[in-house]
This record gives structure tokens, C-alpha cells and sequence, in this order.
């Protein structure tokens, strides 16, 4: 039980959900300022849309994914030490890649 | 004839007439140079691996030039630019040739054009037309290093810089844009048939092209000497002398018909018996209009406006909608001008929409249907066109009507455009022609009943004879199988020419079919009034018309309508209208 709240607790540290708001979704743009960002990291970022995993530092990976305005999609780290990182992309969604 | 180098010919479709005697260009697939492929030793992959990163850096270092030499006011558009420079070093394009070079030990152009298409395939299944439509920033990347690893030779068919055929497995609209039409004497590809972009492309630039040839880019090698008759949709490979001077004759006469035409396209269309044709063009880009007054052209039978939504991430506003229309309407007054309303389909998609997939877009919300349900949209274009119509003569065309209801409701909404005009103290025309594109089988069994709602009727013969006849006409296996000749499609057109003198309106034709010779006496004898075609085949139209009796025609027609099969009408045609079909064009 224990073992799993901890568990539940480090996911929750390693990833966060956001809904994308800019209208034209993860265009060449935002993904650019993604993967930048990304490249940045000791470990692997993921962008996961249902259950589909694609690199965060990889624009080409990023427009695959194809996220239009109202998706909703999970960041993930695979390394806490990246959570600075996390944080960031975070506000970045947030901000709606300031469009 | 001495057995030495047999000369091999090769059966296509006809997409653009003319012949052409020249060296044989091959384009491959991605629309760069043919790509040498090569495998390296072990211990050369490091050098291979180093001569790749070099041209990255290069590449990399010639755009930051460009960045920097952007005018201050241009800055905030780099972005684009910005984000290629990050595409140079993205693991699924520098990563993955890396790494090909690596494991399959080839040399670094090949690895790089592998990563590219692996890289453009994973956009092939994006829906979001915008979205996928970024696999062009993917190629342009990929294209800037490939110059740079093959040193200087230009790799874009853009650069080429002789005279030659371009021999291609199929050409994409982006690709022919490109090309630089004083370079090139015709195109062939594999894939392809009559109406597609290719053929479309080919007969504007006056260029012959043979169309699905299916494997010519596997039988022709660069430089080899071939001949491509458009006329007949033959391509001949490595012709021997006796060929070569009979291709040569036929060239000329083929040239030399096309100058009389000309000459005398400025006149009209009469035939035989005094009958006038009013011979039209079909335009794209305001800038044809001066094509299609330069080739003799009566107006614009068909103004397609999807330029204008194309490639941007927003709707036009009415504004820039009003200017270039406006720009056409000046240009050819007194003249009519047909302003096909928004008709977005297939193999057209538009950027400001994020489209959901169809199974079947053909059949799916496009053209009047799309324009229904966003009835601001259109409403943004109708206000446009009614402005546009204080300048000159304006007629509205509806496409992909299948209903009368939907005429209805397009006649609320300009009506309901025209009093938000008139209240704001615009000057506009309400009063103008209003006409259904007839494409739609459908469209054609009621004719009577929407001949009762508008002025003229314009047949699109592309769709009607693929909705008909149940063929897509640019898949090969079965573009074999479109025939406007059907006789099918020739008793709707008989339908809709009955229904619209019986109530009085016009009756006239927009699709390829009407640019076709072979067609011609049908088409008289079925009293369109109009026919509107590719600017460039107006001469030769006007011509052929002139050689025509329209009262026989009429006699003609009456017998071919009874006939079973497209063979037996082409049949007919052959022997009551064949001396009429110059030598070069049997």
C-alpha cells in the first residue's frame, strides 16, 4: 500500500496533463519551442496522446502526433531530476506557446 | 529496317497534346535528382558519418546567413526559419540517417533521402491538412543538406538547366509549380490520367505530356533520346532515324496548325451554317485572364476560387476576396465572368479548416455542402461577388448541386447578404446570373425542376463522368474505364441541354471534355451555348468549330444516342467527322 502511494506520488512528480489551447494545435512553432526545450534534458521527455508516445525533442516526433487545439495530452519525465525541465514545458502549454 | 537498336513504345494517356523530340530527364520520386546509392566499408562509415555532419553544418550556416540578412520589419516571420534550423539536427532526420549509415553501411545521400521518407511517411496519416502539410518543412531541410553532400550540383527540378522530358513516377502539384517551364519540352509520368494535375498543368504550359505509362521511369534512362506524342498517348524510346524523321514532319504540322489557329482565334466560333459558339476559358489565377484573352477566349466560362483559401491558416476576408475578383472582372469587361463559388474537395484541401477524415471525400461534405454549413463563410464570398458584379459582368456558379433545396438556400443567404450590402452602403449587384454546376447525376435527372430556379446550367464533365461511370479517375487500374463518350453520360448531357431550352435558360460546359476534338460535333449538336476549357486549347477549338455543321450535328446527335457503347460512338464520329481531325491529331 505504502509502495504504491509512493509510486503513485513519483508519477505524479514525473508527468502532467494539459490541454492545448493555441488554435492552430502543436504547429511547427510550438513544437520547435518543445523539442528546444526538451533537448535540455538528462533523460527522455515524452508527449503522450492516447497512449501514443513520442519524443519531445524531436519536432518531426511532435508534428506526428498530430495535436490539434483541445487535445489533451500528458508530459512525461522519465528522470525526477528533469522535473525543472517539466515545469517548464508546463508553463509553456500554458501560455499557450505565447500566441 | 536494319535490326540494330530496336526502338521500344510505350502506350499511355493522352494528358496534353503537342510533340516532342528530346533527352529524357528522370525525376524520381521524391522530385529530386536520381539518388546514387552506394555501400561503404566498415571503416569508412566514420568518414561517411563526418562527410554527413559537414553538410549539416554547412547547410545549417547558409540559413543562419539568410536569418540574419532579414530586414528588421521581416523578423518576426522567421520563425519558420528558426524552427528549420532546429529540423537539421532532429533525431528522426539527422538521428535516423546517422544511424542508417551506421547499420546499412551506404553512403550518406542515400541514408539521408532514406530518413527523409521515413520522416515524410509519418505525416502521410495525419488528418489535420495544416499539420500534414509540414512535411514540406521536413523536405526543404532535407533538401538543403542533400545540396550540400553532392556538392554543387543543383538537385531541385527547379534548376534544371537544359532542355529536356521530364520522366517522372508521378509529379506533385508542388512539384510542377516548380518546374521552370522554358526548360522543359513535355513530361511522362507512370501514374496519372487525363484530368489529373499533371495533364491540367501540361496543357496550360502548352507542353505535350503521356500520362500513365506505368513503367517509365524502370524502361527510360537519363539522356536517352525519346519522342512523346500527345496527341496519341504514345512515347517512343530510343527511336531509329526512319521514326525520328517521320515524328519530326508530324511535329511541324502539328506546330504549324497550332499558328493558324491562333492567328485566327480573336474571331468567333461559327460554323458551317452561321451558328455562334461562345468559346470560354477556365482560369485559376486572376493573372490568366490575359491567357485567355490572348487565345481568343469569348469570357470566363469557369473562375475556380480556392486559391484564395489554399495553404493559410485563416479564411480570406471579403476585402481580398472583393479586390481579386474585381482584378478579373475589369480585365475582361465587358465579357462575362463565371465565379465558381468555394468548391474545396479531395484533392484540394483547405488549410483554415482542420478537415475530419472522410472514408470517401468525394462523396463527403465539400463544395456547396461545406459552404451550407458554414454559412458565414460563404456569405463572406457571395457579398464579395456582388461587389465584384458593379464592376462588369458577373455570373454566380454553384458546384456540387445535387439538390434543389440547396439552391433555395443559397438564394436565402445572398439575398439575406445583399440587404447587410445595402444597409451598410455598399455598391453591389443582386441582380446577377445565377447558374448550377451540373456534375452530379443527380443534378442531371432534375434539370427540369432546377431549370425553374436559376439562368444557366454548366456542366462540370470531370465529375459527372467519374460520379457516373463509378471511376476515380486517377487511379490507373481503372482510368482506362472514364470515357465522357458513355453512352450514359451522353444522354445526361441530352437531359440537361432538353431541360434547359424546354424552360429557356443556358446551357453550357466546363469539364475537359469540352476541350476535346473528338467531342465536338456531339457537343454542337446538343446546342450548349457555351463551352469553356483550358485557355490554351481555345484556338484549336474555335477552329474545329468552325469546320462544323450545327444542323447535321443536330441529325448526328439523334443517332448517337441510340448507341450502346463508347466504341461504337467513337466509331461513328471517326467515320462521319474523321477528315475533320487533322492528320496530327488521329
Amino acid at each position: 500500500m505504502k509502495i504504491n502511494k509512493n509510486m503513485d506520488d513519483l508519477k505524479k512528480r514525473l508527468s502532467k496533463h494539459i490541454t492545448i489551447t493555441n488554435e492552430l494545435g502543436l504547429h511547427a512553432r510550438p513544437a520547435a519551442m518543445i523539442a528546444e526545450m526538451a533537448s535540455k534534458a538528462e533523460s527522455n521527455v515524452w508527449l503522450i496522446k492516447n497512449d501514443q508516445y513520442v519524443d519531445a525533442s524531436s519536432i518531426i516526433d511532435i508534428l506526428s502526433l498530430a495535436c490539434l487545439q483541445g487535445s489533451s495530452i500528458t508530459l512525461q519525465i522519465e528522470d525526477p531530476v528533469d522535473a525543472e525541465i517539466l515545469d517548464q514545458l508546463h508553463k509553456l502549454f500554458k501560455s499557450g506557446f505565447g500566441e | 529496317m536494319a535490326p540494330k537498336e530496336r526502338e521500344i513504345v510505350l502506350n499511355g494517356i493522352s494528358g496534353s497534346p503537342g510533340i516532342c523530340i528530346g533527352k529524357a530527364y528522370l525525376v524520381d520520386r521524391e522530385g529530386v535528382d536520381v539518388i546514387e546509392k552506394y555501400h561503404i566499408r566498415e571503416n569508412q562509415v566514420k568518414k561517411e558519418i563526418s562527410r554527413f555532419k559537414n553538410a549539416v553544418k554547412k547547410a545549417k550556416s547558409e540559413l543562419s546567413q539568410v536569418i540574419e540578412g532579414m530586414p528588421e520589419d521581416l523578423k518576426p516571420h522567421s520563425y519558420i526559419l528558426e524552427t528549420h534550423m532546429l529540423l537539421h539536427k532532429d533525431k528522426m532526420l539527422y538521428g535516423k540517417a546517422i544511424e542508417i549509415i551506421e547499420s546499412e553501411k551506404v553512403n550518406a545521400e542515400w541514408a539521408l533521402k532514406e530518413a527523409t521518407s521515413r520522416a515524410k511517411s509519418m505525416f502521410a496519416n495525419i488528418s489535420d491538412p495544416y499539420l500534414r502539410s509540414r512535411s514540406a518543412d521536413v523536405e526543404h531541410v532535407s533538401d538543403c543538406i542533400m545540396r550540400n553532400l553532392v556538392g554543387v550540383t543543383d538537385i531541385n527540378i527547379s534548376h534544371i538547366d537544359k532542355r529536356v522530358i521530364l520522366v517522372a513516377h508521378n509529379l506533385s502539384p508542388a512539384e510542377t509549380s516548380q518546374i521552370q517551364l522554358e526548360r522543359i519540352k513535355g513530361f511522362i509520368t507512370n501514374r496519372g490520367g487525363k484530368a489529373s494535375h499533371t495533364s491540367i498543368i501540361a496543357r496550360t504550359l502548352e507542353i505535350p505530356a503521356v500520362l500513365g505509362l506505368e513503367n517509365a521511369t524502370e524502361v527510360i534512362d537519363n539522356d536517352e533520346i525519346i519522342i512523346v506524342d500527345g496527341n496519341r498517348g504514345v512515347v517512343i524510346v530510343d527511336p531509329d532515324e526512319e521514326t525520328l524523321f517521320r515524328y519530326e514532319d508530324l511535329s511541324k504540322k502539328y506546330e504549324a496548325d497550332k499558328a493558324d489557329a491562333i492567328r485566327t482565334s480573336g474571331q468567333p466560333a461559327k460554323s458551317l451554317d452561321g451558328l455562334v459558339m461562345g468559346i470560354m476559358g477556365n482560369i485559376e489565377q486572376p493573372e490568366e485572364v490575359v491567357t485567355v484573352r490572348d487565345h481568343g477566349g469569348d469570357g470566363i466560362g469557369l473562375f475556380r476560387t480556392e486559391f484564395l483559401y489554399l495553404n493559410r491558416p485563416q479564411y480570406p476576408d471579403e476585402e481580398e476576396l472583393f479586390e481579386k475578383y474585381k482584378e478579373v472582372v475589369e480585365l475582361i469587361t465587358p465579357s462575362p465572368v463565371t465565379i465558381r463559388t468555394l468548391d474545396i474537395n479531395g484533392d484540394k484541401e483547405i488549410s483554415a479548416v482542420p478537415t475530419p477524415e472522410e472514408a470517401n471525400p468525394a462523396l463527403g461534405l465539400r463544395a456547396i455542402r461545406f459552404c451550407l454549413k458554414k454559412p458565414e463563410v460563404f456569405k463572406t464570398q457571395l457579398r464579395a461577388i456582388m461587389r465584384a458584379a458593379a464592376h462588369g459582368y458577373v455570373r454566380l456558379l454553384l458546384p456540387m448541386i445535387s439538390s434543389c433545396e440547396e439552391v433555395h438556400k443559397t438564394i436565402e443567404l445572398l439575398d439575406e447578404a445583399a440587404e447587410d450590402l445595402a444597409r451598410q452602403g455598399f455598391s453591389f449587384n443582386r441582380d446577377i446570373e445565377i447558374g448550377v454546376m451540373i456534375e452530379i447525376p443527380s443534378s442531371a435527372l432534375i434539370a427540369d425542376a432546377l431549370a425553374d430556379l436559376v439562368d444557366f446550367f454548366s456542366v462540370g464533365t470531370n465529375d459527372l463522368v467519374q460520379y457516373t461511370l463509378a471511376i476515380d479517375r486517377v487511379n490507373r487500374h481503372v482510368a482506362y474505364l472514364y470515357n465522357p463518350l458513355h453512352p450514359a453520360v451522353i444522354r445526361l448531357l441530352k437531359m440537361v441541354t432538353d431541360a434547359a431550352h424546354q424552360k429557356n435558360i443556358k446551357a453550357y460546359m466546363c469539364g475537359e471534355m469540352a476541350a476535346e476534338m473528338i467531342n465536338l460535333p456531339i457537343l454542337v449538336g446538343l446546342e450548349f451555348e457555351e463551352l469553356s476549357m483550358a485557355p490554351q486549347s481555345i484556338p484549336i477549338i474555335k477552329n474545329m468549330i468552325r469546320r462544323i455543321n450545327a444542323a447535321e450535328a443536330r441529325e448526328f446527335v439523334k443517332e448517337v444516342i441510340n448507341q450502346k457503347s463508347a466504341i461504337n460512338t467513337m466509331q461513328m464520329i471517326e467515320d462521319t467527322y474523321g477528315s475533320l481531325l487533322t492528320e496530327s491529331f488521329k
